[in-house]
């Protein structure tokens, strides 16, 4: 490990792999650190990618699609079913991913594309000179470092430290955690080509239980909850344990994953004078789906390039830096996650008998192209009894 | 009356979640290893957010 590059990445998942290999392609030396002694392990993710959006970073490889996704189902807490189209369900179909796989071919093709990766490499602290980031304190085989950097990228997750001791406001509301687990079962009855999502305020309050299938008869089945639904005898791992009893009753059980996702509006600001933070860490998480890979992608890339961009001007302060989050937040994504944040906060406040009537309504749309806004001005007509909550919903998306 | 943290090692998933939510930043995860530092409030938060139960703040006289 050098003790200077461009570009220093804080973790070495999706966001942190892509945003090295953006900043090696554009010049730069760089150098991904993860503190977990492999890549991609443990896995803290029901693995769902779109197909399009992912096509923008890599070319589509059988080692890491576990399966091909052609729509979605959405259960309603009645038990009533609505189909929807791949074009209609949005960007969370596509591919269900083995990300031990995925997340090591990201990394690896950062490394040969010429940075440099280091495992059980934990940044302990920032260093911080005059306000400007310039670094990470690095713990590696029993001995700390300074590592210094131009730019650092935090790319540290959900449990990111690395933007808070560089002084910024990363805590995620407790009602905006969506506390998740997930069991990864064999021998279940499953349509192999189908996503599942089940809504309800038993079976999952303010979130959902998703099936995911990895293949003929194996899936991802998982649940997130909100944090302040969750509590001793009703945490994730108590909803989940109910759920599969009672509709995969003779799967067995091959990897628990537990994790976190937020749900909240993204950080204020995610970047400082030599910081750029990206994904997870910079809450960028889908406040709907908590799908996080693409925009923990997206982000990380358009991280190295406009580190290079900063570095090759020979400013690095943050508002040379700004443009990374004004371009994000003027992206699809951004915009998506803004629209999301506040369809999300509509349906948090749904009881069971709301939700049945708007997902039972919604079968009768028809639709060519899926639209938020023509979704829910259809729900309106087809829902005059919920007019006022739905029109307020409909203003507040504009 | 004084309160603490437990970590219930044997029950933890190192996943992190409990990171998140934490107002105070006194918990970071070192790989599979969660620490908690002398700046935790005993909030509860985070043990009402673990998706496992591995947290609790026990009070003692």
């Amino acid at each position: 490990m050098k003790s200077e590059y461009d570009v220093l990445v804080v973790g070495g998942g999706p966001g942190g792999a892509t945003a090295a290999k953006a900043a090696v392609e554009a010049g730069l030396s760089a150098c991904i650190i993860e503190k977990r002694p492999a890549i991609g392990t443990p896995v803290r993710c029901a693995e769902g990618v779109g197909e399009e959006l992912l096509a923008e970073f890599i070319d589509p490889d059988p080692r890491w699609i576990a399966a091909k996704i052609d729509g979605a189902r959405i259960i309603a807490p009645d038990g009533g079913e609505l189909n929807l189209s791949p074009e209609m369900a949005g960007n969370e179909v596509g591919y269900v991913l083995d990300r031990k796989i995925f997340d090591r071919e990201l990394v690896w093709q950062a490394a040969v594309a010429g940075a440099d990766v280091f495992v059980k490499a934990r940044a302990t602290d920032a260093i911080v000179e005059d306000g400007v980031v310039r670094g990470a304190v690095v713990e590696y085989m029993g001995g700390r470092k300074e590592v210094r950097a131009k730019v650092t990228v935090a790319a540290d997750g959900v449990e990111s430290k690395f933007a808070r001791w560089c002084g910024m406001d990363t805590a995620v509301p407790m009602a905006e955690l969506e506390t998740c687990a997930q069991y990864l079962m064999t021998g279940i009855d499953i349509d192999p080509s189908l996503t599942v999502f089940y809504l309800g305020n038993e079976v999952a309050p303010e979130g959902y239980v998703w099936v995911f299938p990895k293949g003929e008869r194996r899936a991802n089945v998982g649940i997130g909850i909100s944090g302040k639904k969750s509590g001793k005898g009703h945490r994730a791992r108590d909803y989940l344990e109910t759920f599969v009893r009672r509709h995969f009753p003779d799967g067995k059980v091959i990897e628990l994953i537990v994790g976190g996702v937020s749900v909240c509006r993204p950080l204020a600001c995610t970047v400082a004078d030599g910081l750029i933070v990206i994904g997870d860490a910079a809450r960028l998480s889908d406040p709907i789906t908590g799908g996080g890979i693409y925009n923990a992608m997206y982000t990380g890339n358009l991280a190295g390039k406009v580190a290079a961009d900063c570095i090759r001007g020979g400013d690095v302060s943050r508002e040379a830096l700004m443009v990374y989050d004004r371009t994000w937040r003027e992206s699809p994504m951004g915009k998506a996650i803004e629209r999301n944040y506040k369809i999300k906060e509509f349906f948090i406040t749904l009881d069971d008998e709301k939700l049945n009537t708007l997902i039972n309504s919604a079968k009768n749309i028809e639709m060519d192209k899926f639209s938020t806004l023509t979704l829910v001005r259809e729900l309106i007509q087809h829902n005059p009894r919920m007019l006022l909550e739905l029109q307020a919903l409909k203003k507040s998306l504009g | 009356m004084f309160s603490m943290l437990n970590i219930h090692r044997e029950v933890c998933g190192y996943c992190g979640a409990c990171v998140s939510v934490c107002p105070e930043g006194a918990l970071e995860l070192i790989d599979a290893y969660l620490s908690v530092s002398d700046v935790c409030v005993n909030c509860g938060i985070c043990a009402r957010v673990c998706p496992l139960g591995a947290l609790e703040v026990v009070h003692e006289e």
